[in-house]
């Protein structure tokens, strides 16, 4: 059964210190709100995996400390250059990356959520990645003749968090066609939703909607958090939603010092 | 000829590279390949443009994965990409300079390069800032690789480069200089290369700048079109048209 919260800070009460968290890239539904409960109250040791990539939400919980090792294609703030707290954790030697590329994060949730070991994917051949990725193997296709292939082992996070346009009272959660939101929730254990707004019918009545929905099945807990994904863009919902642009360029220009982070922190946490 | 902006020259160029592909997919923050995809569409309306970060220009229902199954599939037949280094064996590097445990600049990271570098059939390189810094003899980290042993399953790879100062083609392994952009010479790009590269056919040949045709468009309809996607970069990247 989905439980359904008052607020975005107890949406993550089950989020324990150490935990493995899927999180979605800035363009699809990030959930800011429950971020910005995740820093105050001060978690340790995450494991972070985004699909594919991340920006803001993973700059910030880096720069807060929360983080112990992040699985992702890249990182970055859009238009707004490079994630400062990410790149200068790297460059100090304080953060793990497990660098990867889109398409093997996506496969290795796609494993998951198939509940088999492992997927195969064409390309990355030549690449470094195959160099730090030990966990990523090669075998030679066993339909083919000398095809070397790809295995990506599956990526089983404890929670998939994000932000989503709507839930009806059953815990069925719209994402329309952010269809990473879907593989996520298939591929974790729990899925933890913020939404724009809880709706009185049932999604999945209607067939329009319903091909978009993630069924209550996989979805543990929601929280109606209007802006939860403030102050990033938002395209989730009925009507598409602007970032706060000035908010967004402050934080690039502060958090490429610590000082200036912690000031920025101060405020946004208040 | 009107004086056009670096930008523009460059995504003119990159268009021309279009001209008998069928769908293009432009990565996300890549205004510079975005520009050159519009550009070729309004000059042919049957290509297929998909933009990542776009609304207008993004037909996937299936999620963030999409991309990558139609490029494997073979559905996509011209990709860009750049890098934070390249070298003279077209591999890019996306990650950091220095030592990977301890890097002495991180940058994001590998995207979905090394994937789409081997699928995808028409890959074209670009990088605006031509200097021995980016060009080098080997990259730090190969993000993907621009040569893979011949049993590799491998549809796509590097074809071209275009950079503020030339237009390379990338075959057998290696680089040549096809012409240098307007106001370039063949000595300074060697000077500028930290790779060696084919000297060009022609000598004295020099990309082409815009036509007025191409002029007219990228500040006309392609800019309008590239300001939906990237505010900022259509405010500065393109010169004023030619009524004003």
């Amino acid at each position: 059964m989905t439980t359904f919260v008052s607020s975005a800070s107890t949406l993550v009460d089950p989020i324990a210190d150490g935990a493995r968290i899927a999180v979605p890239p800035d363009y699809s539904g990030v959930a800011m709100a429950a971020t910005r409960a995740l820093v105050a109250r001060g978690v340790r040791g995450l494991r972070l995996v985004a699909v594919p990539q991340a920006g803001l939400q993973v700059d910030v919980l880096i720069g807060a400390g929360c983080v112990a090792s992040i699985e992702t294609a890249g990182i970055n703030l859009g238009e707004y250059g490079l994630a400062p707290r990410y790149t200068d954790a790297v460059q100090r030697g304080e953060l793990r990356v497990i660098d990867g590329t889109c398409p093997a994060l996506h496969a290795g949730l796609q494993a998951a959520e198939k509940g088999i070991p492992f997927m195969p994917l064409r390309g990355i051949l030549g690449s470094d990645l195959l160099r730090v990725r030990p966990d990523w193997r090669v075998i030679d296709n066993p339909y083919g003749t000398d095809d070397p292939i790809v295995l990506i082992p599956a990526i089983r996070p404890d929670f998939a968090l994000f932000h989503s346009g709507m839930a009806d009272r059953e815990g069925n959660v719209w994402i329309g066609v952010r269809r990473e939101l879907m593989t996520m929730a298939h591929a974790a254990a729990r899925s933890l939703v913020t939404v724009e707004t809880i709706v009185d019918t049932n999604l999945l009545e209607d067939p329009a909607l319903a091909a978009g929905t993630i069924p209550s099945l996989y979805v543990d807990r929601i929280a109606e958090a209007p802006g939860g994904m403030r102050p990033l863009p938002f395209t989730g919902g009925s009507v598409p939603v602007a970032g706060d642009e000035a908010l967004l360029a402050r934080y690039a220009r502060a958090a490429t010092t610590r000082e200036g982070f912690d000031e920025f922190m101060k405020d946004w946490l208040a | 000829m009107s004086a056009c902006t670096e930008a523009e020259l460059m995504a003119t160029t990159m268009a021309r590279l279009l001209a008998d592909s069928r769908h293009v997919a432009v990565g996300a923050l890549s205004p510079l390949p975005a520009t050159a995809a519009l550009l070729a569409r309004t000059l042919n309306p049957a290509l297929r443009v998909t933009i990542l970060g776009s609304r207008k220009h993004l037909a996937f229902t299936d999620g963030g994965r999409e991309l990558f199954d139609c490029a494997a599939q073979g559905r996509i037949d011209t990709f860009f990409l750049s890098g934070v280094q390249i070298d003279g064996q077209a591999n890019i590097n996306l990650v950091g300079m220095g030592d990977y445990e301890r890097p002495t600049r991180r940058f994001p990271g590998s995207f979905g390069s090394a994937y789409l570098y081997l699928l995808v059939p028409k890959v074209i390189l670009f990088k605006q800032e031509h200097t021995p810094r980016i060009f080098v003899p080997k990259v730090d980290f190969i993000s993907a690789a621009g040569v893979t042993p011949p049993n590799v399953h491998r549809p796509g790879g590097p074809r071209h480069l275009v950079t503020g100062r030339a237009l390379f083609d990338f075959a057998d392994g290696r680089f040549t200089l096809r012409a240098p952009m307007p106001g370039h010479t063949v000595e300074e790009i060697r000077r500028e290369t930290g790779f060696e590269f084919g000297a060009p056919i022609d000598e004295a040949a020099a990309v082409p700048p815009p036509t007025a045709t191409e002029l007219a468009a990228l500040r006309g309809p392609v800019r309008s079109e590239v300001a939906e996607i990237y505010p900022r970069y259509a405010a500065k990247a393109f010169g004023q048209s030619a009524r004003t």
